[in-house]
């Protein structure tokens, strides 16, 4: 029982520590400068072709994430 | 004088005249007061600012032609937007875009950082040399682009002599703008000339912001200039130096003005960025549905660059 107690209690610390804004907006905006990186660069045209996708999905990712709790 | 002292005894009370309007004003509450300040606004910023985004999104997946704008639209999906994301025309378009960009945001960070380390250093008639240098950035990007026109210019263009001075080449011997090597240079000379000085602006209030105790400590220590440059003056100025590129590299993703100026993005498509393209398949194609879906990925991608602008703009604030 105390075993249970102390895995759950790691797990919302762990969960705590990653869905905060702080780390969850850098990671966002990390695959926003990914998307807009993907889109000028000139070696793949495949990257090219997800290059929307990708910042479009960091974009909603920041716009959720930044009214996520401090 | 008895007259004079009995008038001015008379005392006037004001009668108290309450139009309709007012009195229904007054019953109102704090709240339904703000509201009626704040609709109009509301209602101005629908209207010019999300009605057109939602409108633009709608005509993306449309076969919409603003030429015809009486002829059946037709439901395309998608489509656009993989014909767009798929194109080398368009990726070479980018490519160009990021080529600008690229080259626009290191010469003006370098530069403008050299200049405000500068004017950071009091000096007699630093202020004059303050206004000289920020003069290029108030001018109107239309008559930069017409005078930078005349300067390139290779038989009347001061440009040409003065490059033909240095180097020994003859004046009339290259074209800056008609030639396809260096018209993307000459749309990054001008650019660099107008916006460098902006960006001199954003380092200089970042120096300022370093206090002066912290450069007393390190002479104490007797770290050597160099020293203090890098462990002092570059780490805490760089937040407003990465306020500044990105800035700068969100306006230059969007350029269109000057570029349209001096080279309407030819010779050939070697200048043609971005903006350009989107302005040719809107009102020269007029292929109305197929330039919104372009829009939108321009724009999802500047709103995306712009969220880190600001979160970068917050991280300076709390500082």
């Amino acid at each position: 029982m105390s075993l249970d107690a102390n895995t759950s209690t790691r797990r919302r610390g762990l969960a705590n520590r990653i869905l905060r804004r702080g780390p969850l907006e850098a990671i966002a905006t990390t695959i926003i400068a990914a998307g807009v990186v993907m889109l000028m660069q000139p070696f793949f045209l495949t990257l090219y072709s997800w290059s929307f996708a990708t910042a479009l999905f960091g974009t909603v990712m920041f716009t959720i994430v930044s009214k996520v709790r401090e | 004088m008895n007259d004079l002292s009995a008038s001015s005894q008379i005392t006037y009370r004001a009668v108290p005249v309450r139009p309709a309007v007012v009195r229904r004003i007054r019953g109102l509450s704090d709240q339904a007061l703000a509201w009626l300040f704040i609709t109009p606004t509301i209602v101005l910023l629908l209207a010019i600012n999300i009605f057109p985004l939602v409108w633009t999104i709608y005509l993306s997946f449309t076969n919409y032609r603003a030429n015809r704008a009486n002829a059946p639209t037709i439901w395309l999906g998608t489509d656009w937007y993989q014909s767009i994301l798929t194109d080398p025309d368009i990726w070479a378009a980018m490519q160009v875009t990021a080529h600008f960009v690229i080259w626009t945001v290191l010469i003006e960070t370098v530069l403008g950082f050299g200049l405000a380390l500068l004017i950071d250093k009091k000096f007699r008639g630093h202020g004059m040399w303050t206004t000289i240098i920020l003069l290029p950035m108030m001018l109107s990007p239309a008559v930069v682009g017409n005078f930078w026109t005349f300067l390139y210019q290779p038989q009347i263009g001061l440009f040409n002599y003065v490059v033909a001075f240095f180097t020994g080449r003859g004046a009339s011997s290259f074209q800056m703008l008609g030639d396809v090597t260096l018209s993307p240079w000459a749309i990054i000379i001008v650019d660099a000339w107008m916006w460098t000085p902006y960006v001199m602006l954003i380092c200089l209030a970042g120096l300022r912001s370093i206090p002066d105790y912290i450069y007393e400590a390190a002479e104490v220590d007797r770290a050597s200039n160099w020293r203090q440059f890098w462990s002092i003056t570059l780490p805490m100025a760089l937040p407003f130096i990465m306020l500044a590129v990105l800035f700068r590299g969100i306006e230059n993703f969007k350029m269109f003005d000057m570029v349209n100026l001096l080279t309407g993005g030819g010779p050939g498509s070697t200048t043609e960025v971005a903006s350009i393209t989107l302005k040719r398949a809107a009102f020269e194609s007029w292929r109305t549905g197929y330039s919104s879906a372009f829009a939108i990925i321009l724009f999802v991608t500047v709103f995306g660059l712009a969220n880190i602008y600001v979160k970068a703009l917050n991280r300076v604030k709390n500082r």
